[in-house]
């Protein structure tokens, strides 16, 4: 999405292009930009350790395919919770983003209030706008194009993106992953919603895991990349397991960015090997 | 059903919003220095929660599945051995998988 061909032209890397370090982490990052707008040596030119567009592209692909499968439990969810198959497309179709599809699932399952079971999905929503704070950057859209990327901001696409070296490589990467998982989601919705669950569960091929082991080594660079970076993981997961017991589900996560919060207070330069 | 019906669109509408509103911030905003390093953190510790959640809760409950948990520490030695990604995924869902097959875990 975003337009940067110059990028593409970067010869293939032999190893992982999770190996090498995001550009953000640079010891400059925690400096002002010297003008209106940031400069961000690495889109400067291109990266000579870029590899092809390839690998996201593949990564992303896989991804999508593999953590989609999810979408015959939330098809099978919603309709146990008294939503109609369309519905349960709808909302995969439209609002697209996992944890408040459930919210919302169980809000009507529960035969509570829908005024405030929308609000509390709605809610859930909002770790998609932080995302979109770093991605804006990252993908640069405008317009149509950034209408429709909005569409298309969710964890695995954001991870995807913040693991590549490069601008079009993120890009390339949220393209991918976006398409593979939209259309995953959404076909398994709708045979989770027809009943496909019980032919088997995702469980059994070990696609549970497949989520958590992902975004894991997608972060990986980033945590080895800084002091301040490890520390705001751990404390991120320790707040988000700490206050499962204690919030709706979906709301520990939410709760997390505060220790991104607290990692804005961390020294800059803190980088280590 | 309709209100039911309206909840799913308003919904889909929030959340829509919601993405659209991250993309669309001033980009002034994130030329603050703090500002920047906040939306470069925010992914970390959203990410970190998400593999925590999905690693040891379900529900409202901390649970200990052997089955995930071999999973994601297979994940981590793999990493650790500078495996590319996608071996990674696939040793660890293999893991889960196959321990599950085997009725260990």
């Amino acid at each position: 999405m975003a337009d940067q061909p110059e990028q593409e032209a970067g010869p293939a890397s032999p190893g992982s292009p999770l190996a090498s370090p995001p550009p953000i982490s640079s010891p400059k990052a925690g400096q002002p930009p010297a003008g209106s707008r940031p400069a961000r040596a690495p889109q400067a030119g291109p990266s000579p350790a870029g590899p092809s567009p390839a690998r996201p592209v593949r990564d992303g692909l896989v991804l999508g395919l593999a953590v989609g499968t999810s979408g015959l439990a939330f098809g099978a969810a919603a309709v146990g919770s008294g939503l109609s198959a369309w519905q349960a497309c709808a909302l995969s179709l439209l609002a697209y983003t996992g944890a408040s599809q459930f919210a919302l699932a169980a809000a009507v399952a529960s035969g509570g209030g829908l005024i405030a079971g929308t609000a509390g999905a709605i809610l859930l929503g909002s770790r998609n706008a932080l995302y979109g704070l770093r991605l804006a950057d990252l993908l640069g859209v405008r317009g149509g194009k950034r209408l429709l990327a909005a569409h298309g901001v969710t964890d695995e696409t954001t991870a995807v993106a913040l693991a590549q070296p490069g601008a079009a490589a993120a890009a390339a990467g949220f393209r991918a992953t976006f398409a593979s998982l939209y259309l995953t989601w959404n076909i398994c919705t709708l045979a989770g919603a027809l009943g496909a669950g019980r032919l088997g569960s995702p469980q059994s091929l070990g696609l549970d895991v497949v989520g958590p082991a992902a975004f894991l080594a997608l972060i990986w660079p980033r945590l080895r990349a800084g002091r301040t970076e490890r520390g705001v993981g751990l404390l991120g997961a320790a707040i988000a397991v700490g206050a499962t017991p204690l919030l709706p589900a979906g709301m520990p996560v939410i709760l997390a960015a505060s220790a991104a919060l607290a990692g804005t207070f961390a020294p800059p330069g803190h980088e280590s090997a | 059903m309709t209100g039911t019906w309206i909840a799913v669109l308003a919904t889909a509408g929030g959340c829509y919003a919601l993405k659209l509103a991250g993309l669309t911030v001033p980009r002034r905003l994130l030329g603050n220095a703090r500002m920047r390093r906040f939306a470069e953190l925010v992914p970390v510790a959203l990410l970190a929660a998400l593999i925590a959640v999905q690693a040891a809760t379900s529900g409202q409950s901390l649970v200990l599945d052997p089955a995930r948990l071999a999973g994601l520490a297979a994940a981590v030695l793999a990493l650790a051995l500078r495996a590319p990604f996608l071996l990674v995924i696939v040793v660890a869902a293999g893991t889960a998988a196959g321990l599950r097959a085997l009725g260990v875990a």
